[in-house]
């Protein structure tokens, strides 16, 4: 082949692949934009202010998600207050000490407990906390979604450390730092931002789970803030609005769906906004 | 003019790679010492036995002995965080933490708990960034980002940041080697005015530089030490035939 052809043909491939690459973007963009303009469209007409603050009312009396908005934040808090220091603490542990047996053990264990399926969780909270309490909790719910963030948390939280350049913790060493100081206040800020990120996916996680949070929290028709009693939640009420007989609870389970991605969505921005890298 | 470090008989092994070869070597007070020879020779390795940055390796091994000041710093009672801050270290590239220019500097007198108050700290910071001849150039940026200085400007700032916690040694790890040459030559400068308060050692691969900054010139090849002399012996009547084959580029 002469010189051009082999110029012209490698131009080809280019342009071909370029545009492939380019199509499959295409595609990954426009199911999010899909779903999300789907659920704004079936949803949106049923939100109203009666809607978004009151309780659920028989089939046809109105009513809303008022409580189950509420027993989302308060479940989804009280996870990540447990969920979090554990997970993160795990990570630092497994990023800064963890090349050991003891280490290698830990991950395997929480990439395990990352591909088990949730209703298990749910099912293993049930038996824990559940039964020996006699009722379904709020307090149960959360404890089901802490454990489905923990290694979530622990694992992101190991790679943002491990990212961190090696001549920066040898930086403080050689300033006379201790192991514990280098690790809090050199690596951690540097790492800060991806756990954050972390932290946030591992939040927006759990933020859709229902599984586990059936067999733990179960449901309520009331406002109810104490986490010792019944809670209800977006996804689990989306699970009864959806598997509901009438058109009215459809629509409902769509306005519902739509606070809920609403929600996880001001979760993204705002973790985003507070992460920002300062220097 | 006495001797600060003093190394006797020193072998070190990485696992079971032996990386340096009894090592004996003298390096006296305030002066500067320079290490050259081929890469990989050891001399980056024979650099962190210094401050024993080389415990951050789980399967380092050394034995002999490493006295500062008549004290081994390899015996089992040694504190190693005091001998860090004793023994400063600058490296190749320049390291800043992902903090303002003046916390990277107050940084090591915080963790050492040097300053009586913020006034102190102010004084502090300002001394070490002067006399790593950068305070002109980052004095109205103090609370802005490390990360925008230049390389070179990173650079001076990790030893200003190794002077803060006034160290008596300053080791230096090719500390010019990513530069360009305007910002080598500050950095040359600032050797050549340091040592009237620290002992320094710098590892160079570039033999003008040793020859231009050095008081005292150390040759390593394959983990072994073959010559130390004054400066102006080694570069120009060296008494080993290998010195003169690296120096002379006739390996290397």
């Amino acid at each position: 082949m002469s010189n051009e052809a082999v110029h012209n043909r490698r131009k080809l491939i280019s342009m071909v692949m370029t545009t492939l690459t380019a199509a499959c973007a295409v595609i990954a963009i426009a199911i999010l934009t899909i779903i999300l303009t789907y659920i704004g469209y079936k949803g949106v007409a049923a939100i109203n202010w009666e809607f978004l603050v009151e309780t659920p009312k028989p089939v046809g009396e109105g009513g809303g998600i008022g409580n189950a908005i509420v027993g989302s934040a308060i479940m989804t808090l009280l996870a990540s207050l447990i969920g979090l220091p554990i997970g993160i603490g795990a990570g630092v542990y497994l990023a800064e000490f963890g090349d050991k047996w003891f280490g290698s053990t830990v991950r395997f264990v929480a990439d395990t407990l990352i591909g088990v399926p949730s209703i298990i969780v749910g099912i293993f909270v049930y038996t824990l906390v559940v039964l020996p309490m006699t009722r379904q909790s709020g307090f149960a719910g959360s404890l089901s979604l802490a454990i489905i963030m923990i290694p979530i948390v622990a694992r992101t939280t190991e790679e943002m450390i491990r990212l961190v350049p090696k001549s920066m913790r040898e930086g403080a060493l050689a300033l006379g730092a201790p192991q514990w100081r280098v690790t809090w206040n050199i690596v951690l800020p540097a790492a800060a931002s991806g756990i954050a990120t972390g932290a946030m996916l591992s939040i927006a996680r759990i933020s859709g789970e229902t599984a586990p949070l059936l067999f733990t929290a179960l449901n309520s028709r009331f406002y109810n803030f104490y986490v010792d009693q019944p809670m209800s939640s977006l996804t689990v009420q989306i699970y009864n609005f959806a598997t509901g007989p009438f058109e009215v609870e459809h629509q409902m389970a769509w306005a519902a769906t739509l606070i809920l991605v609403g929600l996880i969505l001001v979760i993204n921005i705002l973790v985003r906004m507070f992460t920002k890298k300062k220097y | 003019m006495g001797s600060k470090i003093r190394i006797k008989n020193m072998d070190f092994f990485y696992g079971s790679n032996q990386a340096l070869f009894d090592i004996s070597l003298e390096i006296p007070d305030r002066q500067v010492m320079a290490f050259i020879g081929p890469s990989g020779c050891g001399k980056s390795t024979f650099l962190r036995t210094l401050n024993r940055m080389n415990d951050t390796i789980p399967i380092a091994r050394l034995t002999g002995t490493v006295e500062i000041d008549g004290k081994d710093i390899y015996a089992p009672k040694t504190d190693v965080v005091a001998l860090r801050r004793k023994v400063g270290m600058v490296f190749q590239k320049s390291n800043p933490f992902p903090k303002s220019i003046y916390e990277n500097v107050a940084y090591g007198i915080r963790i050492n708990r040097m300053h009586k108050d913020r006034a102190d700290l102010d004084q502090r910071v300002e001394k070490a960034i002067r006399d790593a001849a950068l305070w002109d150039e980052v004095k109205d940026r103090l609370n802005t980002s490390a990360f925008g200085l230049s390389g070179g400007q990173q650079q001076r700032l990790c030893i200003a940041r190794a002077l803060a916690v006034q160290p008596e040694v300053v080791l230096m790890d090719e500390p010019a080697s990513a530069l360009d040459p305007i910002a080598t030559q500050k950095i040359e400068e600032l050797v050549v005015e340091l040592k009237k308060s620290y002992t320094i050692a710098i590892v160079t691969h570039n033999m003008q530089q040793a020859a231009r900054v050095s008081d005292r010139t150390a040759f390593f090849m394959l983990g072994k030490l073959i010559e130390v002399n004054p400066t102006e012996k080694m570069f120009t009547n060296p008494d080993e035939k290998l010195t003169e084959d690296y120096i002379t580029g006739r390996f290397g």
